[in-house]
């Protein structure tokens, strides 16, 4: 076969800035600790979508830690350009809105990170996380945690904690629950709670995992689920 | 006749290019139900073809783009349309991969248009010319492809009608296409988008020296036609806050209004001179066939209107970018290709850019673009085993 003989360019040094040569792989150290703790739900080499992935911390773990295929959605343009120019397969778009188009069972895990409290539906979206996955796993900001019960009971405030640090009028969290609500309203679903955990404020798993235990001394929870009859 | 490369013997290229012939033993069936070949497909090349050859990067252009992707245009003597983003240490750069762009079925710069010779007539085709589409540009860069002997592309770029190309390589020969970089485009042409095309061809035809497409016969060129086609287009390429930001209501090299219908606005002068200029290096004739090509382009048609239909179980790597200021092909056009490729799983990336410099951003310096393309391009090269 004939070689073709290419033109040559002359250097742009100099003139643009060199493309970024692909950072090391990160540490395990170096995501959020609940991050972490997802992390560890996983299957290693499984098929995940992270809904709301921010700006990819989690799937770029998992891609180089857990060698998942990984797939993302984000709602900020900036975190779905860094995702994107870090190599990871992500899309901007909205949970609300954009899960439908999804196949089902497309997916292992979908993950849905600390996202659902600021969903406009987020019962239409749980329902939409175990239809694309074989498990979701959902974290949130648990309402029922003692400081925030403290601070709107004693000093007739909205809470504002490490895990809730938004004032209320500015706060994108819409639709707040406790770790008793979520699990009543999976219950109504009918979809499974195969794992509960509730996190403490250093976002490692709470001493006391039991119901309303739970429920007051869980700053953050996270919950694995799945459609009702599917392990 | 541009020098084929089986016959050169030179080392450092052909600033002008190289042509094939192509179709002489296995013609090209076109969309339109006509047989096309022999005929020459004009294209160029940086880099070099690696060992295992797989690390070709077929670049498509746009409308009125051509072969010339990163070296000067041997017509205008300009830098290559894309030098922005194919060169040494840009996202696309020659040292790593092998860079190949082919000018269009219905092109005016080599490969076989309205403008070329009939060899049944002697005369060149003009309207004589059979109508082609996307999927035919296509089919002739894959027999290009198949002629340099290059099976498989790590990737398929293009803006605008490149990008069309790029969605319908994709959908065509996925087992070729290791990733896909569709760029400010749409899966099909939109209403609006057709609207604008006809009144560029109008304008054209409406040019007296068009002589119903004979106009090279009788030695002229619908000169005025094609530069008001242009102009309009034009328009179509920038936004409404660009044109704002770089021209407003400023005059032309003047203080007061000429109270007559010279160029007083600078966006006056600004559009007359991208007419005048655009004449200079493209034919009338091509520039109908391939408004056409592009206003017959949808992918979902083929497939009972279900464009997730078009991708099929594709192992493909999508890379989508579009523009906030792009109202030719805005991004909710885009964002309907990403919902099709979700819908079958695919391995899809999609950044909005946030700009004002409309659809014509994506030849422009966009730093997030360079960013976005400089991440995925290296993150494909490394599974695909590219150093």
């Amino acid at each position: 076969m004939p070689q073709p003989r290419s033109v040559v360019l002359p250097s742009a040094a100099g003139v643009l800035p060199a493309v970024p040569a692909r950072s090391e792989a990160r540490r395990p150290t170096d995501i959020r600790v609940d991050l972490r703790l997802i992390a560890t739900m996983i299957e290693p080499s499984s098929r995940v979508l992270d809904v709301g992935c921010g700006d990819g911390q989690l799937l770029d773990y998992l891609v180089r830690n857990r060698g998942v295929v990984g797939r993302g959605i984000e709602l900020s343009q900036a975190g779905v350009n860094a995702s994107v120019a870090h190599g990871l397969s992500v899309v901007q778009g909205d949970a609300d809105t954009d899960l439908g188009n999804y196949p089902t069972q497309a997916f292992d895990y979908v993950v849905l990170s600390q996202t659902l409290q600021a969903t406009r539906n987020p019962k239409r979206v749980i329902s939409e996380l175990v239809r694309i996955g074989r498990k979701a796993i959902v974290s949130f900001p648990n309402f029922g945690y003692w400081r925030v019960r403290w601070q709107l009971l004693l000093r007739g405030r909205m809470p504002q904690t490490d895990a809730l640090g938004h004032q209320w009028h500015e706060t994108p969290n819409i639709h707040l629950c406790t770790i008793l609500d979520f699990a009543e309203l999976c219950s109504a679903m009918g979809v499974k709670i195969e794992r509960s955990i509730s996190l403490n404020p250093k976002g490692r798993a709470a001493v006391l995992q039991r119901g309303r235990m739970a429920n007051l001394f869980g700053e953050q929870a996270v919950f694995m689920l799945s459609r009702n009859g599917e392990r | 006749m541009l020098p084929s490369h089986r016959t050169r013997a030179d080392t450092q290229g052909a600033p002008e290019g190289f042509a094939v012939e192509l179709g002489r033993d296995a013609p090209l069936k076109l969309d339109c139900g006509v047989t096309l070949g022999p005929f020459t497909v004009a294209y160029q090349t940086y880099g070099t073809l690696n060992a295992d050859k797989s690390n070709t990067v077929l670049v498509c252009h746009a409308l009125s783009g051509d072969q010339h992707v990163a070296s000067a245009h041997p017509i205008t003597g300009k830098p290559g349309w894309w030098h922005i983003l194919v060169g040494p240490g840009r996202p696309l750069d020659p040292s790593r991969y092998f860079i190949v762009c082919a000018n269009v079925l219905g092109g005016c710069m080599g490969t076989i248009g309205p403008s070329s010779v009939n060899p049944e007539t002697g005369k060149p085709y003009g309207l004589g010319f059979p109508v082609i589409t996307i999927a035919d540009m296509v089919r002739a860069q894959a027999m290009l492809l198949d002629y340099l002997g290059i099976a498989n592309v790590f990737c398929v770029i293009g803006g605008s009608m490149g990008g069309m190309q790029t969605l319908q390589w994709a959908a065509m020969y996925p087992e070729r296409v290791f990733t896909a970089i569709p760029i400010a485009c749409a899966a099909r042409h939109s209403a609006q988008n057709i609207a604008f095309h006809e009144v560029g061809r109008q304008a054209i035809m409406a040019d007296p020296e068009w002589r119903g497409g004979e106009y090279s016969l009788h030695d002229t060129t619908p000169r005025a036609g094609l530069a008001v086609a242009r102009m309009a287009a034009h328009i179509t390429y920038l936004s409404e806050a660009a044109l704002r930001r770089k021209f407003g209501r400023k005059l032309q090299n003047r203080s007061a209004f000429t109270y007559g219908f010279d160029a007083d606005f600078e966006v006056e002068s600004y559009l007359r001179h991208q007419g005048i200029t655009f004449v200079e290096r493209f034919d009338a004739n091509s520039y109908l066939y391939i408004t056409r090509a592009m206003d017959y382009f949808d992918m979902a048609a083929e497939h009972g209107g279900v464009l997730a239909k078009a991708f099929g179980n594709t192992r493909v790597r999508f890379c989508l970018v579009s523009f906030t200021s792009d109202w030719l092909f805005p991004t909710s056009e885009m964002r309907e290709i990403v919902h099709s490729l979700n819908a079958v799983a695919a391995d899809v990336s999609f950044v909005e850019i946030e700009t004002d410099k409309g659809h014509d951003a994506f030849l422009l310096d966009e730093p997030e673009l360079h960013a976005t393309l400089g991440g995925f391009l290296n993150a494909a090269a490394e599974k695909r085993g590219l150093a």
